[in-house]
């Protein structure tokens, strides 16, 4: 998810091909010096115009370049979104955004810089992928894929400290398939959902933790696919971003489960629709939405108890032309 | 007085309105020459090859004159002409606003002060890639309100883009009323002057003056701003200067008649 990492990949692909180029807006004097040393004509340090370098990056696509455009992402995604919509994303060209700063993560600059529904406006935009790495290893890995992918895409990027996702062995080498809850997660919260898992699993509930860098296009097909099996266990699925839940990840999940008729319980943890209105550090933040380990493994058991405990949860799904093949017969779809 | 081949294309532009019931006459009129003098003497193309690397880029950012490029485009052998009765409807491809989907169109325009920018992205890969064709962008007087536009007349000055072109379609009227009411432009070549273009003004309905304009425009070496002054609905006695013909629809059969009729 980091910044560093990500732009020393951009450089790395700037030796390799020369339709990619680097578009900053008014951006530290230190950004990208090899960069601009090696290929001064591939390199744009512009003003603070966020609607003319979108629309410059845009025709530059036009013309067969590939631009990474970097800057603030509340400055790169709410400033400019029309010409993020227009020019970028309509004519369905290969611009990379890379938003500094997700999340909380400028929490003492105030709600100005606190890119809270990036992910949100971004994801509803057609033709726009958007990523959301955990860690350095990630972002250096994924960097090197968006040479060849034909749309725009939007990567959200964190702080150079941020950890890559590191998941525990495998739920079913421990405890065979039985899986209670089912965590679908983001950038920083992927490696917090670990946390509650192991908090979880000393309560005796069995969980896993699936960690979705990419929100958009979603890709629920493996998720999907565990509740065609009749017996699946998931009583619950719990979505985490340090993004505003309005419209974010945990609503693309919820989308999802609703086009393949999957009737299960959601939870959803992240920012809540408001401005955030204290500062202090992004850590200050997330403890104050609750959005740290313990206060939401301590959530998630509460719901969890809470639901019916002889499950009257529909598991059962169906594929849609299955439900209206039974409509036509008039028998119960379900 | 217009010649027989600004009428003709107006007349063409009146087919389009026929087509669709609806469409900006105003805005279309005015900007007929511009269009026709750019299409006729100076860009570069290929209607056989619309995407040919060395033509010209016309972008008509504002793009609700879209018809004067249909036109153009039609008359050029971009498009069928049977296309024009087909405008804003379900079987045509031609609609309200362009449309990279059409032959000969570079990009979606419509919402306004979006072209400069896009315009200085191609200018600039154009350097890069030493190429020497030309980038054209039409703007209009009530678009320039916009503040991108001038993100983008300042990225331009300091790229020192030679090779773009800018035409300032000022017929001096914009959808809600006068310019001079809604928001005045002031002294229009002393801004984009000071933005560090080389202005030049002509009549935007003179065609003489029009080539001329666009051969002077060819020898600087910085961008460069062709502000023509236009009338709005020019050709149409009875819309000419006339806020209410800025968009129209459900036009009458009366009102198509006498449109014709002022075109012949």
């Amino acid at each position: 998810m980091t910044r560093t990492a990500c732009l020393n990949a951009i450089y790395e692909l700037a030796k390799q091909d020369e339709r990619v180029v680097f578009i900053g807006s008014d951006l530290s004097p230190n950004t990208m010096l090899e960069f601009k040393r090696d290929f001064p004509k591939r390199f744009f340090m512009e003003g603070i115009q966020e609607q003319n370098i979108i629309g410059m990056a845009a025709g530059l696509a036009m013309e067969g370049f590939i631009p990474y455009v970097n800057t603030i992402a509340t400055f790169l995604t709410r400033r400019c979104y029309e010409q993020v919509a227009i020019d970028i994303c309509t004519h369905n060209l290969p611009v990379r955004l890379i938003g500094n700063g997700g999340g909380l993560l400028y929490a003492p600059l105030g709600p100005t810089h606190c890119a809270i529904e990036d992910i949100a406006i971004m994801r509803v935009l057609p033709n726009m992928m958007v990523k959301c790495c955990a860690g350095n290893n990630e972002m250096k890995a994924f960097i090197p894929e968006t040479l060849n992918h034909a749309g725009p895409i939007y990567i959200r990027l964190g702080k150079d400290s941020d950890l890559d996702f590191a998941p525990l062995p495998p739920i079913e080498n421990l405890w065979g398939r039985y899986i209670n809850i089912l965590f679908i997660s983001t950038g920083i919260m992927s490696n917090r959902c670990m946390e509650i898992f192991k908090i979880l699993s000393l309560q005796n509930i069995m969980s896993q933790v699936i960690h979705h860098a990419q929100i958009d296009p979603l890709n629920m097909n493996e998720i999907l696919d565990e509740f065609k099996d009749p017996w699946y266990n998931f009583k619950l699925i719990v979505t985490a971003e340090e993004g505003i839940i309005n419209g974010g990840l945990g609503s693309a999940v919820i989308e999802s489960l609703a086009k393949n008729n999957i009737h299960i319980p959601v939870l959803r943890f992240g920012i809540p629709h408001a401005f955030p209105h204290h500062y202090g550090e992004q850590e200050d933040l997330l403890e104050t939405y609750g959005l740290t380990p313990e206060p939401m493994a301590q959530r998630i058991k509460e719901f969890y108890d809470g639901l019916p405990k002889k499950s009257k949860i529909c598991v059962k799904s169906c594929h849609m032309e299955e439900y209206i093949r039974n409509l036509e017969n008039k028998n119960d779809p379900l | 007085m217009l010649d027989e081949r600004s009428k003709y294309l107006r007349r063409l532009a009146v087919r389009c309105l026929r087509g669709g019931q609806r469409g900006h006459i105003g805005s279309t009129m005015s900007l007929i020459e511009i269009m026709r003098v750019l299409y006729d003497d100076r860009a570069k193309y290929d209607p056989t090859n619309p995407q040919w690397p060395g033509r010209d880029r016309i972008i008509l950012s504002k793009g609700h004159g879209c018809i004067a490029q249909y036109v153009m485009l039609v008359d050029k052998g971009f498009i069928p002409i049977e296309e024009l009765d087909k405008f804003c409807r379900k079987d045509g491809i031609l609609g309200g606003h362009p449309s990279h989907e059409v032959p000969g169109i570079e990009c979606d325009t419509g919402s306004l002060g979006h072209g400069l920018s896009i315009g200085v992205g191609m200018a600039i890969a154009a350097k890069i890639k030493n190429q020497d064709h030309k980038i054209y962008v039409i703007m209009g007087d009530g678009e320039i309100n916009e503040g991108s536009v001038w993100e983008a007349a300042m990225s331009a000055d300091k790229h020192n883009l030679d090779n773009l072109i800018v035409i300032i379609d000022y017929n001096k009227i914009q959808s809600a009323g006068f310019v001079e009411e809604i928001q005045p432009l002031g002294d229009l070549p002393d801004k984009w002057i000071a933005f560090g273009f080389q202005t030049i003004e002509c009549d935007g309905h003179n065609v003489d003056e029009l080539r001329k304009m666009f051969r002077i425009s060819h020898r600087i070496e910085s961008p460069r701003c062709i502000i023509a002054h236009t009338i709005k609905g020019k050709g149409i006695a009875f819309a000419e200067n006339d806020p209410t013909w800025h968009h129209k629809a459900n036009i009458t059969e009366d009102q198509f008649k006498a449109m014709e009729d002022a075109l012949l």
